[in-house]
């Protein structure tokens, strides 16, 4: 047993930096998932709907932690070789997001009225430029409440990543917590970071709403 | 492909239904505490004094903005520093009803929030008391706009339990960690618990969406 020192608060910032690292690649691939997923939901064939639907009522009613271990240990298993466990813990991260993500946008999409769509289709426009340039800007000026919103989500989901062993910042807490004793203290330095981090984004996101209340 | 083998896992069958409806008892004991959280709160955030609504409103930004893993580390160490004994599951009750009643506080108030003035004011205008008009006028609309929000708060709080494995309280996801330590099967476990959780989730959330469809049909047909 030994008290808390510099040297654990060096270990919580480098811990920090493999959450933000995280959040930055699971928002990214998750991301890029979601409109896909989005993009599915809303596409006029029903088989792929039906096929998105069906991924979001598995991934939604999977417990993110069991989604971590499933990837976490299956990623061998479904590849055959040995995979970085950064790599394991951002694919389910991403799976993650993809699907709320895509939740998300497809409301956004969906709030755009079908009207937009014709108008555009009036002008010669093919269906993705339908898209790309009348129904994506409003659908995102939509869903970005909601987006940061996620954001939030997918920052205090990250710290289940120290369960398989991966050190972020809460793993970097337990390690701090184990050698110290001093559990409590550790642990609330540890959740004040993450509130530093999340309240303000929380915030914007409600301020983002209330503009576009005001406004639309 | 490794070779997959749920034989050893299955085993254990017992093992998991004990962890379900463990998983489901905390569900069901966090939900009421929390219910009873969200409503006392909800009504202390409207009509309560000023301090009482500012510290309401620091708890419920405190637990929205914090991990609930940290939430439940902090929680089941706090007891012994104070000198209370509590085993790993009560510890968890009262860290997800701590989690469940900041979120059903501010669905519930919004819920009371989005009755109009006016219909309140009608209420009044045709001689009702106070109490008939929560009863009558305010509780009915308010219940079926919240009713959606707050079912799938639930789901998400039947989801959430599986983090109380992390203080080693007996639930499904436990079961899980137990049985991956005697097999060392531990893909074929964690693949057999999430469809275990998919299969209850999307049952309950069916479950839901039919009480509600029953339920909310009078008084005001939509």
């Amino acid at each position: 047993m030994r008290s808390l020192s510099t040297v654990d608060l060096i270990a919580f910032l480098h811990g920090f930096q493999w959450t933000l690292v995280l959040v930055a690649l699971s928002f990214f691939f998750g991301g890029l998932l979601g409109l896909v997923l989005a993009l599915l939901r809303t596409s006029p064939f029903l088989p792929l709907r039906l096929f998105a639907a069906l991924i979001l009522q598995i991934v939604q009613g999977v417990p993110l932690l069991a989604l971590l271990m499933f990837f976490y240990f299956g990623m061998p298993v479904f590849l055959g070789v040995e995979v970085p466990s950064l790599a394991a813990v951002t694919v389910a991260f991403s799976i993650y997001s993809g699907v709320f993500l895509g939740e998300i946008w497809r409301g956004g999409i969906q709030a755009v009225k079908f009207t937009q769509w014709e108008a555009g289709a009036s002008l010669g426009l093919s269906r993705y430029e339908q898209f790309r340039f009348i129904i994506a800007p409003q659908a995102l000026k939509i869903s970005l409440p909601a987006t940061v919103g996620f954001l939030v989500q997918l920052i205090k989901g990250t710290s289940l990543a120290a369960v398989v062993g991966f050190v972020e910042l809460t793993r970097a807490g337990q390690i701090a917590a184990a050698a110290t004793f001093q559990q409590i203290f550790v642990y609330s330095i540890v959740a004040a970071v993450y509130f530093a981090i999340c309240f303000p984004l929380t915030t914007w996101s409600r301020s983002l709403e209330a503009r576009l209340n005001g406004t639309g | 492909m490794q070779n997959l083998n749920f034989q050893q896992v299955l085993r254990y069958r017992e093992e998991f239904i004990d962890g379900l409806l463990a998983t489901l008892q905390m569900t069901g004991i966090s939900a009421f505490f929390g219910l009873l959280i969200g409503v006392l709160g909800a009504v202390l955030l409207t009509r309560g004094p000023k301090p009482v609504r500012i510290l309401l409103k620091s708890y419920i930004e405190i637990i929205r903005n914090t991990p609930p893993l940290i939430q439940l580390f902090i929680i089941f160490f706090i007891f012994p520093s104070i000198g209370v004994r509590l085993s790993p599951f009560p510890a968890a009750c009262v860290a997800l009803s701590i989690y469940f009643g900041a979120y059903a506080i501010e669905i519930i108030r919004s819920g009371l929030n989005s009755i109009p003035k006016s219909q309140i004011e009608a209420g009044e205008c045709l001689g009702l008391t106070s109490f008939e008009v929560f009863r009558f006028v305010i509780l009915p609309p308010a219940l079926r706009n919240i009713y959606p929000s707050l079912t799938s708060q639930l789901v998400l709080l039947l989801l959430g339990t599986s983090v109380a494995s992390q203080i080693a309280a007996t639930e499904l996801f436990h079961t899980a960690t137990f049985v991956e330590s005697r097999t060392f099967r531990s893909f074929e476990v964690y693949a057999l618990i999430s469809a275990i959780y998919v299969v209850v989730v999307v049952s309950s959330r069916v479950m839901f969406a039919a009480i509600g469809a029953l339920a909310f049909r009078w008084p005001v047909r939509r």
